[in-house]
């Protein structure tokens, strides 16, 4: 009973329609020649070259670029550790703390997150710039790597470590050379989701930052906080347009291989 | 050994970043304001001895939350935002179902494309998100000049800097949120139930509300949880697309700690944020905990 | 020169390969195996058999190793096996799932064992062509596991169980993702490679023509104990109780009390019906508690009353369940008792001579029940 009412599509229509509408106009008008952003003056891709002799921006996108890879590496392999204790660990002392403080980031407004962690480095000592920054996103983000994570270890096959144990293996080997492979899937989406959430973060950035450590975002909006701007709106096409690359490559590659397993799996059945 | 070092290495991380943080704003919200760096009193310092951290203890004072209540800025502002971030995961919720359910009901082979649709804009960056509807919304924005063009309004509407312009900004990020957990829910729908119903004398919409929407009620109150407590401490949103008239209480505690530098206060409004929150929190939990039960 | 009969266990010089001494398993307040002793001999093929929760996995995980006895000692040959870790065990184990490793392909699931052991290359090569080739699968070598059928990933688990060369093999449910025809042929497949390898294999199952057709040895299970470890035939002709009984094929089991006559009981199992004979060396005392369980297919069905047997009631047709080879007729007694029976279908269907409400007599002798006391 599966079908396409006129209510269905006209729901499908005008909700993509929302999604998608205002970043198509933002990507429309960053080929616009005029400064005025809203007024349609003719083609243009001067802004995207003056973009690229920006050298603040050029500056900032490297330093969030740098932060998002150390911060995202930092989380996966903190996550990735925080899974396998929520799913494997058993009952130990500080379970239920331990579990809350996976969650409880997942859920708390950046502000406080922010404002928390700034407290906590001037408390120390501790002089901000970059470093401060992959700390702080390296936490909360670990957050999220840790549930990706344990939901793909929830479902892991027990057995295949104990088939790994009963041959041979040492524990570590075991997850070396099967647990990580099989899940490995798992933690890539984990350190990409990571990697992006460390290149959009604002708030926690802001607070967290110091001198000569601004990234991205926070040169975005000291820009836009002046209103909108061409230069911005080439910046902001570049990057949808990076997602939307990776996420529709991501997607392309997931369908194809999992026709091609599918075809594999008819094709057994069969011999 | 192993296990051991397992554990400690993610919970010590944790705790030295995420609690511990936690308790310093406690604990400054306890504190005085001063004018010194950092800007707050009494510090603790526990090479002064025993008698300096009686001391210190003696200081802290719940002054900053009596504070808070004699300024109606700050009440006002906790009751503003419970009230924007109420409306907007109805609005949400109104937006999104819709779309969930055209998803649900469409043909298996559109279903990924759909689903990788509704993804896309959670990667992208959320600021970008929120700064493509300035565009729209001000005064010479796309959408005044279209409804100028067609002769729908002679004036041009005054939206960008006020809440409606909160609300759609909070609708547009957030609605990802509401669409995948209703979309997950209905998506295992059995569709025989809606023939099942019919086939006893439901209309199409009697059976909507009889055995649709309940049995899509775990994924409704999933996706407002998720739209409404991130809403709550919202700060982009208002500060961005809302006016100088919306009052966000994370705006304020940003401009309290950037532009007024009064920590201690920053902190008080802090922790009365987490207070408010710890309800829908722990009711957003509990409802996990019993999808997941029924599960199995 | 007749060939020696394989009986190790009714051998008193035979030393066990495996020994469970006084082994006791808790799971908390659970009792999963309740002070079990018993002993597994070199190149058997022992089968643990009993419905879900009888703790037959739990006792094969404790030979592999993943779970240690709450109290008593597993010994594989004399050797006391608890402080040494499943990867250092000479056994294997054959998982129910198969847990074969999907990153990897058919080769490298074989080979998989062998490099923990840092086998020597060419060693290792020769080792998977060998397996690969015992169990057919030469021509899959580079597949992966979901590139296979649910037979040859069945067989790829069996060759990577093996490449070790282990002492003892554990097989849980080995053929239970199996459809039946194919269950079978795997069966005997099973039998030959136990065979040709003379690797003892402990196999769990809850597939009683299964256990029967493949093991040396059968032990029954029910709540953490051994009910009765015996050969198939044994266990089938000789239970020793009502539960083994039960468990194993079709029987009917009627209830009586005993009286002794004619080095045999008489078995008087309701008012009105004349007592039942059977030969049994059990010691009853007059006016026992006993069961009689007989196997429906030792029972004849006739019209008349037959002359000249031991036992002999008269009932008529309930229900008849035609299987094609045979049919089972259901025959209730004018006391209630409703008796099974079976015959071979040497006819053609239009020319069988029983329907339902026939009156039938039943029959069988002195020797055909089993009689237990109660």
């Amino acid at each position: 009973m599966r079908r396409l009412t006129w209510f269905n599509t006209t729901a499908l229509t005008f909700g993509f329609a929302f999604l998608y509408l205002p970043m198509v106009l933002l990507i429309a008008y960053s080929f616009n020649s005029s400064k005025l952003v809203t007024v349609w003056a003719g083609f243009s891709t001067k802004w995207y070259g003056e973009l690229l002799h920006n050298v603040a921006f050029l500056d900032a996108a490297w330093v969030t670029l740098r932060v998002a890879v150390v911060s995202s590496t930092i989380a996966t392999i903190l996550g990735t550790m925080a899974a396998l204790v929520l799913v494997r660990a058993g009952r130990f002392i500080g379970r239920t703390v331990f579990s809350g403080m996976i969650y409880a980031p997942l859920v708390m407004p950046e502000v406080i997150t922010g404002l928390s962690l700034l407290l906590l480095f001037i408390g120390i000592g501790l002089d901000r710039g970059i470093f401060t920054v992959v700390l702080a996103h390296a936490t909360f983000s670990m957050c999220y790597v840790s549930v990706v994570v344990s939901s793909r270890l929830a479902t892991f096959d027990r057995s295949l470590e104990e088939a790994a144990l009963d041959l041979g293996c040492s524990q570590i080997s075991a997850f070396r050379l099967v647990t990580l492979p099989i899940i490995a899937p798992a933690v890539i989406s984990g350190w990409l989701l990571a990697f992006t959430l460390s290149l959009d973060d604002l708030v926690i950035a802001s607070f967290t930052t110091g001198p000569g450590a601004t990234t991205l975002p926070i040169k975005i909006w000291s820009a836009v906080r002046l209103g909108v701007s061409p230069e911005i709106n080439a910046l902001s096409t570049l990057m949808i347009s990076i997602v939307a690359i990776g996420v529709i490559t991501a997607s392309l590659v997931t369908k194809r291989n999992s026709l091609r397993r599918q075809a594999e799996e008819r094709a057994a059945i069969q011999t | 050994m192993r296990r051991a070092s397992l554990i400690l290495i993610p919970y010590l991380w944790l705790l030295a970043l995420f609690l511990v943080p936690f308790l310093i704003v406690f604990k400054i919200s306890l504190s005085d304001t001063a004018l010194s760096i950092p800007p707050y009193r009494p510090q603790l310092d526990f090479a002064t001895g025993w008698q300096e951290i009686r001391d210190f203890f003696g200081h802290l004072d719940f002054e900053n939350f009596t504070f808070l209540t004699t300024d109606d800025l700050y009440w006002k502002a906790y009751i503003s935002s419970l009230q924007i971030a109420f409306f907007s995961t109805i609005f949400t919720l109104l937006v999104g179902y819709p779309i969930a359910y055209g998803m649900a009901n469409a043909p298996d082979h559109w279903r990924p494309t759909l689903m990788m649709l509704v993804i896309l804009p959670f990667w992208t960056s959320f600021l970008i998100r929120v700064y493509s509807w300035i565009g729209i919304l001000s005064n010479e924005g796309y959408l005044n000049q279209l409804l100028l063009s067609i002769g729908l309004i002679s004036e041009p509407l005054h939206i960008l800097n006020t809440n409606t312009a909160v609300y759609i900004g909070i609708v547009y990020t957030y609605l990802p949120f509401m669409i995948l957990p209703i979309y997950s829910a209905l998506e295992r729908l059995d569709t025989s139930l809606l023939e099942a119903a019919e086939d006893l004398g439901c209309s199409r919409l009697t059976a909507f509300w009889l055995v649709t929407v309940p049995l899509s009620k775990n994924g409704i109150i999933a996706g407002c949880f998720l739209v409404f407590i991130p809403a709550l401490g919202e700060f982009v949103i208002p500060s961005l697309l809302g006016g100088s008239k919306t009052l966000m209480i994370g705006k304020v505690l940003w401009e309290e700690f950037f532009n007024n530098r009064d920590w201690p206060v920053a902190s008080a409004v802090a922790v009365i944020l987490l207070l408010i929150l710890i309800v829908p929190i722990i009711l957003f939990q509990r409802n996990e905990q019993k999808q997941r039960e029924a599960d199995g | 020169m007749s060939e020696k009969i394989f009986e190790p266990w009714n051998d008193p010089n035979e030393k066990p390969l495996i020994q469970f001494q006084n082994v006791t398993k808790r799971f908390g307040d659970f009792v999963a195996i309740d002070n079990q002793s018993f002993d597994i001999y070199a190149q058997e093929f022992f089968a643990l058999l009993g419905p879900s929760g009888c703790g037959k996995t739990t006792l094969m995980r404790m030979l592999a190793g993943f779970e240690a006895p709450t109290t008593g000692e597993i010994l594989l040959a004399g050797q006391n096996m608890a402080p040494i870790p499943p990867n250092k065990r000479a056994v294997n184990m054959m998982f129910q799932s198969y847990a074969l490793f999907p990153h990897l392909s058919v080769w490298e699931n074989i080979a998989f064992g062998l490099k923990r052991d840092k086998m020597p290359k060419p060693e290792i090569e020769a080792r998977v062509d060998e397996m690969l080739k015992l169990t057919r699968l030469e021509q899959f070598a580079k597949r992966k596991p979901h590139q296979i059928s649910g037979g040859q990933r069945q067989r790829v688990a069996l060759a990577r169980s093996l490449a070790k060369a282990p002492k003892l093999l554990l097989l849980d449910e080995p053929l239970g993702a199996l459809d039946a025809k194919l269950r079978q042929d795997t069966q005997f497949e099973l039998m030959d490679i136990q065979e040709k390898t003379g690797t003892t294999f402990v196999i769990v199952t809850h597939d009683q023509e299964e256990a029967m057709t493949v093991a040396s040895r059968v032990a029954v299970m029910d709540h953490g104990h051994i009910v009765q470890a015996d050969t198939p035939a044994r266990i089938y002709e000789m239970p020793n109780s009502v539960y083994v009984a039960d468990f194993i094929g079709d029987v009917t089991i009627l209830k009586g009390t005993a009286s002794p006559r004619d080095g045999g009981y008489d078995i008087h199992f309701a008012e009105g019906q004349p007592a039942l004979h059977a030969k049994s060396d059990i010691e009853l005392s007059k006016g026992a508690a006993c069961y009689l369980a007989i196997r429906p297919e030792k029972i004849a069905i006739s019209a008349d009353k037959p002359e000249g047997v031991a036992n002999a009631v008269q009932g008529k047709i309930l229900d008849i369940a035609y299987l094609g080879n045979i049919s089972t007729y259901h025959v209730e007694l004018p006391t209630g008792q409703v008796i099974k029976t079976q015959t071979a279908n040497t006819r053609r269907l239009s020319r069988r001579s029983f329907t339902w409400e026939d009156q039938v007599w039943l029959s069988w002798t002195d020797t055909a029940g089993v009689l237990l006391a109660g």
